[in-house]
């Protein structure tokens, strides 16, 4: 396919969480903020971009045998060192002593790593095509990633906190469910259930 | 007195699939039989504990002394990719019922985020050894657990009438929703 | 797909290349990205102190020193605060384990001669629209100002002069028991000068 429905296959007909089903932990655990959700997926996309253009790179050079573990190297690297730079540099509490953007995605940072999409993307896409296209592969796969988690992290922060991207919107607390546990799981049912209703039209 | 509280708090309190978020993939992935929730979760319950005590021990002997502990993530999931296939290659020979049993989740458990979560959470939460391999197999009795009350829960709702919208994934996930909101009910228990 | 043949040398030296290079890239960044990353805790740290005491000009973070608790089990970091010199503060880095889920990190900020100058909360998981409600000035004002010489630090339930949250006894009770830990240590061990 031409390229530009190469880049913009991620977000909408293939986009990797609301259609494939895929990267389901960091989705429902990072989302409790728009920005948090969108800090995640991006995080997730310089990996993505990163590690799909040096395995392309490399593609040629790697023996079959070995090259699941070479592109774990690989994309671990980047996910260590997309941590050390957001510990760096992303870390700042808010206005009010709230948990910089680095303490609210926490442990999923490393868990990066274990992204199906990936090693997927990795395996399908990167090893097989050249290095511009296996980053807009990246890219768009990753920006529809980022896209879904920005969706979810905004209905999750609009039910649960009445704010959007930290703005209040009303002063009172909202409906808290949405910003924990059950809510996370509650709101991305029913936005997929939305999507397929609209696939199918 | 101590380990009985790790135990309750993993597999109740912090239930690793509904508060802590790892391990959705499996998680609505196999659960649509009993059966095979139960093999995923006894597949993980091995590969958890094992994992978590090598991991802990290259942590606290190597990457710590050498000050190399941004080396984590890379070591880590090597590790892991590492016992699995081991595991595999062992299980086959050892007990081919068992390897017939596990074997088609085995590969899957590399991805899994539980097995990688519950090794960094150890070292983030500064337990020992013991403390660390019983951290590990409460929350592999809690990923079971939740799997298979989920798989449980699931094989019923095929028999009701879902709207067409709803069908799969999206009422999967409210269930999911709903029992989270039960576990919540867990906290507090442990002082 | 690979051109390369899969046999034993290519393997081990191919991966043996890809560690390496990722090693020394990893070094690099690490390297490089140390002092923002200690820079950025630190700054938390004082973000913290800084709202718990006195203005104050000199570096907390470079004179700190530990305290042990009433009953010697643990012992708490203070940081001090001076203004040219002179000591307007100490924040002392509290705990309790009696919160509702378990602990709760508060900075206790106390005047020279134990008055409590303010609190913050660096660490909770208490129940969110409840407990949490904690971090609100309408309950965590009340401390400020207030000597445990003469304000009895517990809840009125227990006899105490504090309005405890509403639905939220435990998590206000475990706010009371941080903060009497950290003055207990302060006037037991602290430096008030």
């Amino acid at each position: 396919m031409n390229n530009w429905r190469e880049f913009t296959k991620g977000f909408i007909r293939e986009n990797p969480v609301f259609v494939l089903l895929l990267g389901m932990c960091p989705t429902l655990g990072t989302t409790t903020s728009a920005i948090n959700g969108l800090g995640m997926g991006l995080a997730t996309t310089f990996v993505l971009v990163m590690s799909n253009v040096v395995i392309s790179l490399i593609k040629n050079v790697i023996p079959d045998k070995v090259r699941i573990p070479a592109f774990i190297v690989i994309i671990a690297s980047f996910v260590t060192i997309v941590d050390m730079l957001m510990a760096a540099y992303f870390n700042t509490p808010g206005p009010n002593g709230e948990p910089s953007l680095y303490d609210n995605l926490g442990i999923f940072i490393p868990l990066i790593v274990v992204n199906c999409i990936v090693l997927g993307r990795a395996e399908a896409f990167a090893s097989r095509n050249n290095v511009w296209r296996s980053f807009l592969d990246g890219l768009g796969i990753g920006l529809g990633f980022a896209f879904a988690l920005t969706i979810l992290g905004t209905v999750r922060e609009l039910l649960g906190s009445y704010s959007f991207f930290g703005f209040r919107l009303l002063p009172n607390d909202g409906m808290l469910v949405f910003v924990l546990a059950p809510g996370a799981f509650i709101a991305l049912g029913f936005i997929i259930a939305l999507i397929n209703r609209l696939k199918t039209k | 007195m101590e380990y009985i509280l790790i135990i309750i708090s993993t597999v109740f309190v912090n239930n690793i699939v509904l508060a802590q978020f790892l391990g959705i993939c499996p998680f609505l992935g196999v659960s649509n039989r009993i059966s095979t929730s139960a093999g995923m979760s006894g597949a993980v319950l091995f590969v958890m504990v094992l994992a978590t005590l090598v991991t802990w021990i290259i942590y606290t002997f190597v990457l710590l002394p050498l000050g190399i502990q941004f080396m984590q993530t890379i070591t880590y999931i090597l590790v892991i990719a590492a016992l699995v296939q081991m595991v595999e290659i062992i299980l086959k020979k050892v007990s081919p019922s068992l390897y017939q049993a596990l074997g088609v989740f085995l590969p899957l458990i590399t991805t899994n985020c539980t097995i990688l979560g519950v090794a960094i959470l150890v070292i983030q939460k500064d337990l020992n050894l013991m403390q660390s391999l019983v951290f590990a197999i409460g929350n592999a009795v809690g990923f079971g657990l939740t799997l298979i009350l989920f798989s449980g829960i699931r094989e019923q709702m095929e028999l009701a009438l879902v709207p067409k919208g709803m069908r799969g994934i999206p009422i999967s996930l409210v269930v999911a929703g709903l029992m989270a909101l039960a576990f919540m009910g867990f906290a507090g228990i442990v002082k | 797909m690979a051109k390369r043949a899969s046999t034993f040398g290519t393997m081990t030296l191919t991966l043996f290349l890809v560690s390496l290079i990722a090693a020394v890239a990893l070094g690099f960044v690490y390297e490089l990205t140390k002092e923002p990353k200690a820079k950025a805790e630190q700054q938390k740290k004082n973000f913290a102190i800084m709202k718990v005491v006195p203005k104050f000009n000199n570096e907390p973070n470079a004179e700190t020193y530990r305290i042990p608790v009433a009953d010697g089990s643990d012992s708490l970091t203070c940081y001090v605060a001076r203004e040219d010199g002179k000591l307007v503060g100490t924040a002392v880095e509290s705990y309790t384990m009696k919160g509702f889920s378990g602990l709760i990190r508060i900075m206790v900020g106390l005047s020279p001669d134990g008055t409590i100058y303010s609190t913050s909360v660096l660490e909770q998981k208490e129940t969110p629209g409840l407990g949490t409600k904690m971090t609100q000035p309408f309950f965590k004002d009340q401390f400020d100002g207030k000597n445990p010489a003469t304000f009895k630090l517990s809840v009125k339930k227990d006899g105490g002069q504090v309005d405890a949250i509403t639905a939220s006894t435990i998590t206000s009770r475990a706010y009371c028991d941080a903060v009497k830990r950290a003055y207990d240590a302060y006037m037991k061990g602290g430096k008030h000068e």
